[in-house]
């Protein structure tokens, strides 16, 4: 089902618990210098390097680390991790116990988004198998003093969830709320003790790091944007689905994979991330350029933007956790002003005001949703202003 | 106390509500951080947070949902402040410091920021300070004042949208002027542990909200009315009688008289510009005359009748477990004065209401003896005499209504008043509180004793207690054994504090308990434990300690008051509330103590006076049980 612009598709050919084997041969510190080399960053959106919050959990003291899966994929347009779950769920099994092994954590949770509650029977069943094999369980791989297992938490339907420190509210069975940061998981996590959150998709990039070595990965995409990535590429396009492709391929590059070009603009990194107009599409995928988490949105040329902007609006008004001002008094607003521009009453200045708001919320929100949340309304106010106004009349 | 506190760390509190701190590193290496803010530095303890930082050099960084009293919350922004080298700008109040770093707050980005983030505040809320409580006292007023807020930037709120919940008899909720910061719902759950208030909803519906969205009257509410004196705005507020009580002061016909407790008076001065701590007791009976109050009481009286009605029930009550020996016995016995701590113990431990000593509280005894001994001292027709109660709490309007409160036949206590709303009757009449003369109290309850004024802070109870025991029991004068009779290691802000006293002697049974025992021979050696909790998050802690049979279980005798620092810290005292201002506060009422001629309540004579002349039968009698002693309800914590 993966579609793959390298053939053959990576994550297809990473030979069973090869990479589980390789690690636990390794001193930790060797293991994590291993994934630092490779310079893999979280491919869950943030884009924090892999190795480096390894490093720092498995620096901290305390008497229980956990190892966390974000598995909660509530970014619209999103869907890859679905896909790596239901046919690669052994690749993101085996990189969290290699995550385990890594920090000395004995305990892993998969926290799984609640419309995915489907995949659970398989996924337990992948778990059960692993732990029959002794690839999980006591001494882990017939390595002596090893114990590490996975269970599996059921999201609580909330997209504020998936950002990381809600997660663990969440886990601990409060509202979920970001936290404060500092401290961050890696240091108070789960139950305040040392945690690290990944993403699954950054998961199974560790197996295949460890399987084919962190010079492979890096010897693909860019000098700050190593190896691949999975996409979901949705929208207008002939071939909507999942895809990998080496991180920094420019949007033309992928919109001609796709068929889709002739797009107008394409909405890169889901609801939060940034709206490129067409003028735009030489621009690389990457944390330098334009980052993702994996969602593609493609956008006609017949697609309203304001449409689109108030879509994305609406979704974040509702998806606000409602802890801070900005974000859950301020997306409100961007949407007030939307319908005032449907309705062809929003001046000039008004919109200005708005878009230093928008500014505002970036930068003072609490947490990444109410920091990222302006992002697709200011960048279609910029690249599409002739669109909005005037209209209503 | 360490030990409890460590040994009970189930707190319900979101863990996104208590703090997050890296803790300081003591003296080392790297334990204490240079940060520069605004050019100038300042050396800080790791963990110590921004905004912290700032004040120790005097830089303002404007706060609303941070609070000193409560854990880090981190949700309004409005100290949002720019750091070199960071993308986004830091909450000041929530960001602990653990490296050096450059810290700047008022930029441009900052500044524009905060007037945003008040922009939306003020678009959200229902300003209308012209008619609200919180009118020249309110953090939203003057930071839109500090921030030269002179239009509304994006629209404002034309027409409530929530229903008042005026409900309680205690705490009116208008969430029309809720700009939430959470403050209430951290003070709920983290300082009181009660939890009836939250978050709910998300988004732009997220509403502070009780369970069920039920009125407050209906819920687990305790009435401390902590949470309003933590509100930055005028969301929440007491349920307000000024209106009655000066309907009954204009009507001819009543006889209106205002019995006034220890802890007011070491706060009020606070309401007429003055520093926290500057005791106004008699300037307010000269006030309260001016204003049209017929008689002044000092509710000291019925603090020391309580301490007299409670005390023998506690002798009783281990004569019981000590002689007797048969029935159960329940101790360790507990106080019984302070509401909150009352509807706590009804809704969360209702199955150890056995506990609770039957005394009424002070407020409650002088009610009734107004309307019975008082009535019949002075030929008046108790439906004609209007008691009003100044009380530093808003828990008391509630046990004034309890329906058991009528033992005269009548309405013990008509109104409970409480600190800033006798300030505000003061005010429009004129009244300018710090220039009045001194005046006494009335007869025939006269002036009180040191040990009923000290009923206001924090382990007062205890120590009156402890005062009257010592020399009914053992004998000899209390001065023999603390200086001054200071008996100093009951005070104190520690959440939890435990003492032990050996009764070395015991003396012959004084003349008032001679109905009741023979001879103090059963104490003899006794070692009384006893322990004074303040906070109704403290008592939890105290009584789980119990049930679990830890070391609480073994005292004899417990202080419990709902809030935090004990009645100078109630819901109806003085806003804004901090350590310091309570500090302050204990400081007056104590020194007020020490000014008092007569500072034992069992030498108080008019308490005296009251057992010679009505309540015959002596302490615990027939009729002090019918008049100065209740019962309690379970209610349990489940709401239908
Ligand atoms: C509002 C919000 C939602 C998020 N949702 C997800 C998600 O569904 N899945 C995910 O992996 N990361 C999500 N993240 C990012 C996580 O906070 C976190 O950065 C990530 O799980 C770290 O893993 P990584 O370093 O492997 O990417 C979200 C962040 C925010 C601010
Ligand atoms: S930015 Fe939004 S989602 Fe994040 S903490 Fe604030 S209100 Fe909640
Ligand atoms: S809460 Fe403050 S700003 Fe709001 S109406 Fe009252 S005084 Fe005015
Ligand atoms: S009065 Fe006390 S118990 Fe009631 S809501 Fe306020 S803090 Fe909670
Ligand atoms: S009611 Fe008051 S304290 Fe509670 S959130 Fe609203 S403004 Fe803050
Ligand atoms: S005062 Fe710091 S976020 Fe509210």
């Amino acid at each position: 089902m993966i579609s793959s612009h390298t053939e053959p598709l990576t994550f297809s050919t990473i030979a069973p618990n090869a990479g589980l084997k390789a690690a636990l041969s390794m001193k930790r510190s060797d293991l994590i210098a291993e994934i630092t080399n490779s310079q893999l960053k979280g491919r869950g959106g943030a884009g924090f390097p892999t190795g480096v919050k390894w490093n720092l959990a498995a620096a901290a003291q305390a008497d229980r680390k956990f190892v966390v899966c974000n598995a909660d994929e509530g970014e619209p347009g999103t869907f890859k991790d679905r896909v790596i779950l239901t046919e690669h769920a052994d690749l993101v099994f085996e990189g969290m116990t290699i995550g385990g092994y890594a920090i000395g954590a004995k305990e892993g949770i998969v926290y799984l988004r609640a419309e995915y509650t489907y995949l659970r029977k398989h996924l337990e069943q992948v778990l059960a198998d692993r732990r029959a094999k002794g690839l999980l369980g006591k001494n882990v791989c017939g390595h002596d003093g090893f114990d590490f297992d996975i269970h599996i938490h059921m999201g609580a339907g909330a997209y504020i969830c998936g950002e990381e420190t809600a997660l663990i509210e969440s886990l601990e069975g409060h509202r979920g709320e970001p936290r404060n940061r500092p401290p961050f998981p890696v240091d108070t996590g789960f139950l305040g003790r040392p945690t690290i959150v990944n993403n699954v998709e950054t998961f199974a990039w560790v197996t295949a790091i460890l399987v084919k070595g962190s010079q492979w990965f890096k010897s693909h995409g860019t000098a700050r944007s190593t190896g691949f990535k999975i996409f979901s590429v949705s929208g207008d396009c002939d071939k909507p689905g999942i895809y990998e492709f080496p991180m920094g391929i420019t949007v033309s590059t992928l919109l001609e994979a796709v068929g889709g070009l002739g797009a107008k603009a394409v909405q890169i990194g889901g609801a939060s991330g940034h709206c490129v107009p067409a003028a735009e599409f030489e621009r690389t995928i990457a944390y330098e350029d334009v980052a993702t988490g994996g969602s593609i949105m493609v956008f006609g040329p017949d697609r309203d933007m304001l449409r689109v902007a108030h879509n994305f609006l609406e979704f974040f008004v509702e998806e606000s956790c409602g802890q801070c001002t900005p974000c859950r008094d301020g997306n409100p607003k961007i949407l007030e002003c939307i319908e005032m521009l449907d309705h062809g009453v929003c001046s000039s200045k008004y919109l200005q005001e708005i878009c230093e708001l928008g500014e505002t919320m970036q930068v003072s929100s609490k947490c990444g949703l109410g920091q990222s949340s302006p992002n697709a309304f200011l960048s279609i106010v910029k690249h599409f202003r002739n669109e909005l106004m005037g209209r209503g009349l | 106390m360490s030990d409890i506190n460590q040994l009970d760390d189930k707190t319900r509190a979101p863990v996104s509500q208590r703090p997050h701190r890296i803790e300081a590193g003591g003296e080392g290496i790297g334990a204490n951080i240079t940060v520069t803010i605004d050019g100038q530095d300042v050396k800080v303890p790791m963990g110590t947070t921004i905004l912290e930082a700032a004040e120790k050099i005097g830089i303002r960084i404007p706060t609303l949902c941070h609070h000193k009293d409560l854990c880090v919350a981190g949700v309004c922004r409005i100290c949002s402040v720019q750091v070199d080298g960071m993308r986004t700008l830091q909450a000041a109040c929530a960001y602990p410091i653990s490296q050096p770093m450059k810290i700047h707050t008022h930029t441009k980005k900052v500044r524009q920021a905060r007037r945003h983030i008040l922009d939306l505040m003020l678009s959200n809320h229902y300003g209308e300070c012209y008619t609200c409580g919180r009118n020249g006292n309110c953090e939203l007023q003057s930071l839109a004042q500090e921030y030269g807020v002179d239009f509304f930037r994006f629209g404002k709120m034309e027409e409530p949208i929530f229903e008042i919940d005026r409900s309680s008899h205690s705490v009116i909720r208008d969430m029309n002027k809720c700009i939430m910061c959470r403050r209430c719902v951290r003070t709920c759950i983290d300082l009181q542990e009660v939890g009836c208030l939250e978050a709910i909803g998300r988004g732009d519906e997220t509403e502070i909200g009780t369970f069920m969205d039920k009125p407050l009257a209906d819920v687990i509410c305790i009435n401390c009315g902590q949470c309003i004196n933590r509100c930055p705005t005028g969301a929440l507020r007491a349920n307000d009688p000024t209106d009655d009580v000066w309907r009954a002061i204009d009507d001819p016909k009543k006889h209106v008289v205002i019995q006034t407790a220890p802890a007011p008076r070491a706060a009020i001065g606070e309401c007429f510009g003055l520093e926290p701590g500057v005791p106004m007791t008699f300037e307010m009976n000269t006030a309260l005359r001016m204003a049209g109050f017929d008689k002044v009481f000092d509710t000291n009286f019925t603090a020391d009748l309580t301490i007299i009605e409670e005390g023998t029930e506690l002798l009783l009550r281990l004569k019981q477990a000590l002689v007797d020996k048969k029935g159960p016995v329940f101790l360790p016995q507990f106080t019984s004065c302070s509401p909150g701590w009352i509807k706590y113990i009804e809704h969360f431990y209702p199955d150890m209401l056995d506990n609770l000593s039957s005394a009424k509280s002070p407020q409650q005894m002088f009610g009734a003896v107004i309307k019975t001994y008082y009535a019949q001292l002075h030929n008046i027709d108790p439906k004609d005499i209007v008691t009003v109660a100044l009380m530093p709490c808003s828990a008391k309007k509630f046990e004034c209504n309890r329906p058991e409160m009528m033992d005269s036949g009548f309405k013990d206590v008509d109104y409970g008043l409480t600190t800033r709303e006798l300030a505000k009757m003061l005010k429009e009449a004129g009244i300018d509180l710090p220039r009045m003369a001194k005046s006494d109290f009335d007869d025939p309850f006269g002036t009180a004793t040191g040990s009923g004024v000290i009923f206001g802070a924090t382990g007062g109870v205890m120590e009156a207690a402890l005062r009257t025991v010592i020399e009914l029991v053992v004998g000899i004068k209390v001065e023999n054994l603390f200086d001054h009779a200071n008996i100093m290691p009951v005070r104190g802000f520690e959440g939890i504090k435990y003492v032990e006293l050996t009764i070395p002697d015991v003396g012959p049974v004084p003349d008032i308990l001679k109905g009741l025992f023979d001879s103090w021979d059963f104490l003899k050696g006794v070692t009384v434990k006893v322990a004074v909790v303040h906070g109704t998050g403290n008592a939890k802690k105290v009584l789980d300690n119990i049930k679990a049979g830890g070391k609480f279980a073994e005292c004899h005798f417990i202080e419990f008051m709902a809030c935090p620092g004990g009645c100078l810290g109630g819901g109806g005292q003085p806003i804004p509330t901090t350590p310091e201002i309570r500090a302050a506060r204990a400081k007056a009422i104590y020194a007020e103590d020490e000014a008092y001629e007569i500072r034992k309540s069992h030498e108080n004579p008019a308490v005296l006076e009251l057992y010679t002349k009505f309540l015959t039968e002596g302490p615990c009698g027939h009729k002090s049980h019918k008049l100065l002693h209740t019962h309690y309800t379970p209610r349990g914590k489940y709401i239908a």
